[in-house]
């Protein structure tokens, strides 16, 4: 078995890095696995339910699963990297999604996510981001009668005024999209 | 004006217009009758699906006697204006919900014809015994009583029904495969993995109608023969996940699902699948792969998963769309059915009308109905812009599988095969509006971004040319472009079309095709000295590769 390259620990002890991990986080994903009866086609299902545990997948979580699921740590690994929503690192405190969708595109959505990047002085799917926030983009959230839309530490934003700049970064100050958060990485308190 | 039918205000629920505030709404107009007391008291306040009218939420239908009134925009603080211009007592204050009410006979609901979303802001999404009352399950229950799985297959031939993910597959031939394979194990999967961008039809039907679906899906089970199914719904859309896992819920409860339906024998287990942010499982085999735990990568077809599926058993693989037209289908007749739309493409289409235009939201028409109707009639056209064509400059459609079909091609009937000749393709039914001052070859740069971001790798056509073309295209917004890369373009977009192996690589390329051709001027006009390139094939002749 091959640990995943972010794991500190050696690649031959399976165990160590759940030592890490807390224990009833790790208790909760054997009996959330169990309520799977172990079947190997809920990976998918079991991956959602151990991010929303941890926030994301960490190197020991996937060790687990793929051990109370009887398969090759290879076949958890190669399903969490190839879906979008999987993150394989800790999240920034904030989050902020931008949906670059048709619809949010034909309405300036691209434009908005590269204000919110001068904003917060970080990159866009950069997930270090500026150490307190990331700036993430969806390809579409379905929300096209209200582009363009973001999504802030989880609650949709609807109709962004593109047209009045003075309007839009008083609304993403509201947000907490502080301007100048980014100067210095990390300085927002 | 309080006659005998009882009053009663529909307030949207779906997630538009629970993002512009529709739950403080709800709440403010409960509170409301709550205080006014009296004649308010009878007003009967309840959630519905999509009321339709996307861009103007959250909106409110109010059911009088004498029919029924749409509110747009409405906040909490109007919440007791409203409630006593239901009940009549408030006629001084009308002042306060000025501009906010919409004529019914506005032509973006006066053109519209309902079928999959009859029930659609009708329902109270959350409520099976409000499903009951309007009539969900009968059509499965008489099914089971009373036809053969034969007979059902027959109407939904008759009907002309094709699917409605985009391909168009005649729905009837597809059941009639999976019913005659050889005995054995079948299932039936609910394709919503609604992930073209600018399509939100699917996530509308399941945060309206979830008991339609769930109907359809049980009928469609039982004349394919299979006891079992999935439904695949993309992660994006929680609301939609959770009023569906309420619906199966509350369907088991009532015997509707499970073993012996509504006193037959046929047995039936359901079960909802969340995908994890993966276009390319839209494309049915590798949604197949994802229900089965696996990493989302098509495979070569045939066989078919009507033939060889999940577990190796048939499996019918039909769209949420296309589920959901199966109650009326067999309530009406699939001769009933077949008499709306046109000679090829039967029935009703719901759009998805989004982009720059009037009045975004949901639109459900007859096929054959023109784009000219949709997008500028019940879509109102460009805000602010006039002229024959509303402003709008091209209409897309098919998300990054189709194109951008010019204005002056607006009279276009909507179905299959005109979409298809224009090269573009209905796609799931997302069309999004763009005005003059949209760029082409930019708006061709965003769905290869996408395609490049989506490509599941498995593939070198499609994994590596997705990536060449972007940078060609990249080339073309920046204005760095050659001649020469004009023509490379077109070449790789053949090639990347031919060889891919699935729909996703096969498609990428037509953003870029339907706009090479309709406007190509933009993209001469992008190369490094305009001046070369008329005529063109002269000055290909002098291009000297950089």
């Amino acid at each position: 078995m091959i640990a995943p390259p972010s794991a500190q620990s050696p690649p031959l002890a399976p165990s160590s890095p759940q030592a890490d991990l807390p224990p009833q986080a790790v208790e909760r994903t054997t009996r959330l696995i169990r309520q799977h009866r172990g079947r190997a086609d809920a990976l998918i299902e079991v991956l959602h339910q151990v991010q929303e545990l941890y926030g994301y997948l960490p190197a020991g979580a996937l060790a687990q699963v793929a051990r109370e699921l009887k398969l090759p740590l290879s076949r958890v690994h190669g399903v969490a990297s190839f879906y979008h929503l999987f993150r394989l690192e800790a999240p920034t405190a904030h989050r902020c999604a931008v949906c670059l969708g048709t619809a949010c595109f034909v309405k300036g959505g691209g434009e908005l996510a590269a204000r919110i990047e001068r904003r917060l002085g970080l990159r866009l799917d950069d997930p270090a981001g500026n150490g307190t926030w990331a700036l993430e983009h969806v390809s579409c959230l379905g929300a096209c009668g209200q582009a363009p839309v973001l999504v802030v530490d989880g609650q949709l934003e609807p109709r962004l005024p593109m047209d009045d700049p003075a309007a839009l970064d008083a609304r993403l100050e509201a947000l907490g999209l502080a301007d100048g958060a980014g100067a210095a990485c990390g300085g927002a308190s | 004006m309080a006659g005998p039918t009882p009053l009663q205000l529909r307030c949207c629920a779906a997630s538009g217009c629970r993002s512009a505030g529709s739950e403080a709404l709800q709440a403010a107009l409960l509170a409301a009758r709550d205080q006014l007391g009296g004649a308010a008291e009878a007003v009967t306040i309840k959630p519905v699906g999509c009321l339709r009218l996307c861009g103007r939420g959250p909106l409110v239908a109010l059911d009088r006697s004498d029919g029924s009134e749409l509110y747009a925009e409405l906040t909490p603080d109007q919440a007791p204006a409203l409630l006593a211009a239901a009940t009549g007592l408030g006629d001084g204050q009308g002042d306060a919900l000025a501009g906010r009410r919409i004529d019914p006979a506005d032509p973006f609901f006066a053109l519209q014809q309902a079928v999959v979303l009859e029930g659609c802001g009708l329902v109270n999404p959350e409520s099976i015994d409000d499903a009951l009352a309007h009539g969900s399950y009968a059509q499965l229950k008489r099914v089971l009583l009373e036809c053969t799985p034969e007979q059902v297959r027959d109407q939904v031939k008759r009907s002309g029904l094709r699917g409605r993910g985009g391909a168009g597959y005649p729905t009837g031939l597809k059941w009639d495969t999976v019913a005659l394979q050889p005995p054995g194990a079948r299932t039936v999967v609910c394709n919503a993995d609604e992930g073209d961008p600018g399509a939100f039809m699917d996530r509308s039907v399941l945060e309206s109608d979830p008991h339609r679906l769930i109907e359809g899906m049980a009928i469609a089970a039982y004349a394919v023969g299979a006891d079992q199914g999935y439904v695949y719904v993309r992660a994006e859309y929680p609301l939609a996940i959770e009023r569906l896992r309420l619906a199966l819920k509350q369907a088991r409860a009532k015997g509707l699902l499970g073993a012996g339906i509504a006193g037959s024998s046929f047995n039936l287990r359901l079960e909802v699948r969340v995908g994890a942010g993966a276009y390319v499982c839209g494309e049915e085999t590798a949604l197949l792969a994802s229900i089965q735990g696996q990493r989302g990568t098509p495979r070569p077809r045939p066989p078919f998963p009507a033939q060889v599926g999940l577990w190796g058993a048939p499996t019918l693989i039909n769209n949420v769309e296309t589920l959901a037209s199966i109650p009326v289908i067999l309530r009406e007749g699939g001769d009933w059915y077949a008499s709306i739309g046109t000679e090829g493409s039967k029935g009703t289409k719901v759009f998805a009308l989004s982009g720059a235009v009037a009045n975004t939201g949901l639109v459900e028409v007859p096929m054959g109905t023109s784009l000219r109707t949709v997008v500028q009639t019940i879509g109102g056209g460009v805000p602010g812009a006039d002229g024959p064509n509303g402003g709008v400059k091209a209409v897309q459609t098919g998300g990054p599988s189709g194109g951008c079909i010019p204005a002056h091609l607006l009279d276009t009937p909507v179905d299959y095969e005109s979409l298809r000749d224009l090269g573009s393709m209905m796609g799931s039914g997302g069309l999004v509006v763009m005005g003059e001052t949209t760029s082409m070859p930019e708006v061709a740069r965003h769905f290869m971004r996408f395609s490049v971001n989506e490509s599941c790798g498995k593939c070198v056509p499609c994994r590596a040319g997705t990536v060449q073309l972007l940078q060609l295209l990249d080339r073309f917004v920046e204005r760095q472009a050659s001649i020469a890369d004009l023509e490379r373009l077109e070449a790789l977009c053949r090639m990347v079309g031919a060889t891919s192996l699935c729909g996703l690589g096969q498609a990428a390329p037509n953003p870029v095709l339907s706009t090479l051709h309709y406007f190509r001027q933009e993209y001469q006009a992008a190369c490094r000295d305009p001046g070369q390139c008329e005529p063109l094939d002269a000055c290909l002749l002098q291009e000297v590769t950089p």
